[in-house]
């Protein structure tokens, strides 16, 4: 397979076509118009492919999940403001249980904030975003070749659960360039009994989410809630880097991660002992391996380019069994490497 | 033997309706599954139900339906018609559902010319949560939200759905009929299959509004609610056809083939 070098942005969109995503909608908004571009170049040239650009996100979402029922590979994507746009669909995919992958190549916030890449919306996408008890899988790329190989995979899972899965990346990842490799897509497997495409001479079907009885309501929640376990069970993917020895371990995703490795290389030239904990799945966050490792680590330091809200996660994840602090740079700030290797150097001396 | 004159459609399952008695969503899903099944296309079509009344139609047709978010439907028919281009792709919706919370996404549906087409119940209130004002209410209509009448200064003017869809260059057919006498029932039918028979020749976007009385909400007799329909709303709201396009739209696609 060759390498290519192509933007964050672009990789997600050929990545989706290479997994056989044929239907996308998307409304444009900086800084993932060019995810949008791509797929009004490409699918109109890939067989069965439909671009819409639509009305507003709210109209994207609801035109995916149209295709979606039909048995279609779909994909919407969009930054901040129009993810929140998107929640009543997300909701509605989660509930009538429709596959489809949805892209936040997030900035500044909240309100309309800024184009510059942030990680505000963390909370967002991983508590389910929108109303009712469900979950969204999220994933956190870090790299150009995450981007390619978890839009794939983005893919099978969402067929495979029939849930919505997003990515959650940010406008340095959406922009930046990086050489990929991409993965052959394994073949998709989705039975014919969860399209609508015309009752046929057969039986008619119906996909909906309103369930007016309340004992039905419950089950189908209960139902939605053991798919989640299962999830959480096998889905979960987490990296460690240069754990072993450390004596502290920094917990970041995305971007930020990509930022911490540069910091602890710099640490360890000096001599300083610090890991990093990234989570791939931001949910399922990968709780029990934080867990386990925090049997031989016993001191954490979260960074997020937000106001802590992983922190969260990583507090539950740890229970009290380490001690935990945070450096955030909210509202569109990115941080050098040499800043953060300061910012963790000063908290190191301080750790027993 | 006896004939048969008279019998269920095909495309309506074996139930009963929930909706209130003289209620105009009974006749029109009536209506759509007769013209389903005469125009044979009970097995290729999809229907999408809206949030409101209307809400859970999937019980009644006998056809592939998928549910819609409120005011959804006809981005959630986009998608469904643009995925499956030989399917027939029809949107139900009351007037809150197309002419308030979902405009953006019908004015834009028939704007792009999406091949589908649009039933829309106008009714001029919100059936279903209990008979709040519509965008279709009349000035001084009273409901549970203008309780002194619909006032223009506060809430502006009913919002005429047929005049203006027809005014888009992306719609071919469009129509306003009522269900209030049995000759507007036949008409109404009529209408019904002229949109569905424009999309299935693949021509654009039909949309057939129908006055349909709600006399629950309006707190009148099934009979006075005929009589308001012919007196009052379709005064406001005119019947007839606004656009039909269908000759002018076939010229150039049979000149093509
Ligand atoms: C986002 C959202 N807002 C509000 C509602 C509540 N709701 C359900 S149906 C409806 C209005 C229905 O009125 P209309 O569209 O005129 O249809 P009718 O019931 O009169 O047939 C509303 C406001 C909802 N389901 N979803
Ligand atoms: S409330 Fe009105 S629209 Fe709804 S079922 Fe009753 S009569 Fe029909």
């Amino acid at each position: 397979m060759n390498k290519v070098l192509m933007s964050g942005n672009n990789i997600i969109a050929e990545a989706a076509i290479r997994a056989g995503c044929r239907f996308y909608a998307g409304y444009p908004i900086t800084p993932q118009n060019e995810l949008t571009e791509y797929m009004a170049e490409h699918m109109r040239n890939v067989e069965g492919g439909v671009f819409v650009q639509s009305e507003s996100e709210i109209a994207a979402i609801h035109m995916i999940i149209g295709a979606s029922a039909t048995g279609a590979r779909v994909m919407t994507s969009s930054s901040s403001p129009g993810i929140s746009l998107k929640q009543e669909g997300i909701s509605s995919m989660a509930a009538c249980e429709l596959p489809g992958v949805i892209v936040n190549i997030m900035r500044g916030g909240p309100g309309l904030g800024n184009i510059r890449p942030a990680q505000g919306d963390y909370f967002q996408a991983t508590r389910g975003g929108g109303h009712g008890d469900y979950r969204t899988i999220v994933y956190g790329p870090a790299t150009c070749q995450e981007l390619a190989d978890l839009t794939m995979n983005a893919f099978d899972l969402a067929d495979l659960y029939r849930t919505p899965v997003m990515i959650l990346a940010d406008g340095m990842m959406g922009q930046m360039m990086e050489p990929v490799v991409f993965k052959k897509p394994k073949p998709r497997q989705y039975s014919e009994k969860f399209m609508l495409r015309g009752a046929g001479q057969g039986k008619s079907k119906f996909f909906r989410g309103l369930i007016l009885d309340a004992i039905d309501m419950e089950e189908h929640n209960w139902k939605l809630e053991r798919k989640y376990q299962v999830i959480i069970k096998k889905e979960t993917l987490h990296e460690e880097y240069k754990t072993e020895d450390a004596e502290l371990v920094i917990v970041a995703y995305g971007t930020a991660a990509r930022i911490a490795k540069g910091a602890i290389k710099r640490l360890r030239e000096n001599g300083m002992k610090v890991g990093l904990f990234r989570p791939i799945t931001l949910w399922p966050f990968p709780e029990l391996k934080l867990r386990a490792l925090s049997k031989k680590v016993k001191n954490y330091l979260v960074f997020e380019l937000s106001t802590g809200q992983m922190l969260d996660d990583v507090r539950l994840a740890l229970q009290g069994y380490a001690a935990i602090d945070f450096h955030g740079r909210p509202g569109g700030v990115v941080p050098t490497p040499a800043e953060l290797a300061n910012v963790i150097a000063r908290h190191y001396e301080t750790i027993d | 033997m006896a004939k048969k004159v008279f019998g269920r459609p095909e495309s309506l399952k074996e139930t009963y309706f929930h909706y209130c008695p003289g209620c105009g969503h009974s006749i029109a899903h009536r209506l759509v599954a007769e013209v389903i099944d005469e125009l044979g296309i009970r097995g290729t079509t999809i229907g999408v139900p809206p949030a409101g009344c209307a809400v859970l139609a999937y019980n009644y047709f006998d056809i592939d339906m998928l549910e819609a978010q409120h005011g959804r439907g006809p981005a959630t028919a986009t998608g469904i018609k643009r995925a499956l281009p030989d399917r027939i792709v029809f949107s139900y919706q009351g007037d809150g559902d197309l002419a308030a919370i979902g405009m953006a996404e019908s004015f834009h549906a028939a704007n792009r010319g999406e091949n589908i087409t649009v039933i829309f119940i106008n009714n001029a209130v919100y059936g279903m949560t209990g008979g709040q004002m519509a965008p279709t209410t009349m000035l001084d209509q009273r409901t549970t939200t203008s309780p002194a009448g619909r006032n223009k200064i506060l809430d502006g003017y009913p919002v005429k759905v047929s005049e203006i869809f027809s005014q888009l260059q992306g719609t071919t057919y469009v129509e306003r009929v009522t269900v209030n006498s049995p000759a507007s029932v036949n008409k109404t039918k009529k209408a019904l299959k002229k949109a569905f028979q424009c999309q299935i020749d693949g021509l654009g976007f039909s949309l057939v509004e129908i006055l349909s009385p709600c006399p629950t909400n309006w707190k009148m007799t099934s009979v006075a609610s005929c009589k308001w329909i012919d007196e009052v709303m379709s005064k406001e709201f005119p019947l007839g056809v606004f656009k039909d396009n269908i000759a002018a739209v076939k010229k150039p696609a049979e000149a093509a083939s």
